[in-house]
């Protein structure tokens, strides 16, 4: 208490303070923002700013996170993967007993599956993007798991046919980025014609790079559930088959 | 440059956010918790749409409402699994 009394106060003091110095709301300082409001739409052609900002303007950047996510899946994959045990999920077949539950939840993967497509298609023209509809489709893909059984989720646990996909998706990207390095521009510079604005054929590359990163994102979800599930579920099997 | 003001719908979803965080914590079951804190998650989503975000929104929402609970549920359900085996050995 003597040290709590005085730690808060002077935290609490120090905090008012600061908040105090803080920009109103609102207070946008940045020219950036601005630029970028002006000259996105005219210049890629594509109506979402957001996307245009990040696969053009800032693509290395986002080259950057997508490496972060694979470095991430990685990692998991080295510390979960047990070669010898994924055998042994197969042995639970035990379904949801309540039918009401199983339909929904039927509807709901058919219903994500095609939200995250859709998302991912028309990113770059309406919110949305590779990533949000990537582990939005991945999280489709994991509900199977739940309405359904282990057997119905197995194509989505091959982790054999996962891992080259994921590369896949984060390769490509760096590949469009070479293509341009190879044509003699700088790295990620926009390649592709830039198509008519508001439509699909818009943004040049950005679309490409956009399915790229679609396709890492969401095998990177379907891989971390896969071992996530493996090594959660497995544990569990004696006592599941026992009663 | 003209300054925006907190409009009520703004302030209403920040109230639910700063009403939600704490609600988050003080839930003691971590069930339960994961529950609330997808509720939480949502709060979040719907502050990002009223400040006019749409795609951190999205992010937010697929996030909150999907990997997360996968994540805590996975992690519960192991360690309910282990505790149901350890009375089941003392019995």
């Amino acid at each position: 208490m003597m040290v709590l009394g005085p730690g808060l106060l002077g935290l609490g003091s120090l905090f008012a303070w600061a908040m105090a110095g803080l920009p109103a709301f609102g207070d946008y300082h940045g020219p950036y923002g601005f630029v970028l409001n002006r000259v996105v739409v005219p210049l890629r052609h594509t109506t979402n700013v957001v996307m245009g900002t990040t696969f053009d303007v800032r693509g290395v950047d986002t080259m950057g996170e997508e490496f972060i996510l694979y470095a991430a899946v990685v990692g998991v994959t080295l510390l979960l993967r047990d070669e010898t045990r994924s055998k042994q999920a197969e042995r639970r077949t035990r379904r949801l007993p309540n039918d009401t539950a199983r339909l929904v939840g039927i509807a709901m993967v058919g219903g994500g599956l095609l939200v995250g497509l859709w998302l991912m298609a028309f990113g770059y023209i309406t919110p949305g993007g590779g990533f949000q509809g990537g582990v939005l489709a991945a999280g489709a893909i994991l509900l199977l798991y739940v309405v359904g059984s282990h057997r119905d989720y197995r194509p989505f646990r091959d982790v054999h046919a996962l891992d080259p996909l994921e590369s896949l998706g984060s390769g490509g990207y760096v590949i469009v980025g070479l293509a341009a390095l190879a044509s003699g521009t700088a790295f990620l510079t926009n390649l592709f014609g830039l198509g008519t604005t508001g439509t699909l054929l818009s943004g040049g590359s950005i679309a490409i790079l956009n399915w790229a990163s679609a396709i890492a994102v969401t095998c990177a979800m379907v891989l971390l559930f896969a071992e996530f599930l493996e090594t959660y579920v497995v544990p569990l099997e004696p006592e599941d088959s026992g009663s | 440059m003209v300054l925006a003001t907190l409009v009520p719908l703004q302030a209403v979803a920040f109230g639910l956010v700063a009403l939600g965080a704490p609600l988050v914590v003080l839930t003691r079951d971590p069930l339960r918790q994961a529950l609330v804190n997808g509720v939480y998650g949502v709060s979040l989503v719907l502050l990002f749409v009223v400040l006019e975000a749409p795609d951190p929104a999205l992010s937010m929402l697929v996030v909150s409402g999907v990997g997360y609970p996968l994540v805590i549920l996975a992690a519960i359900a192991r360690v309910r699994g282990h505790e149901r085996t350890k009375d089941g050995d003392e019995r």
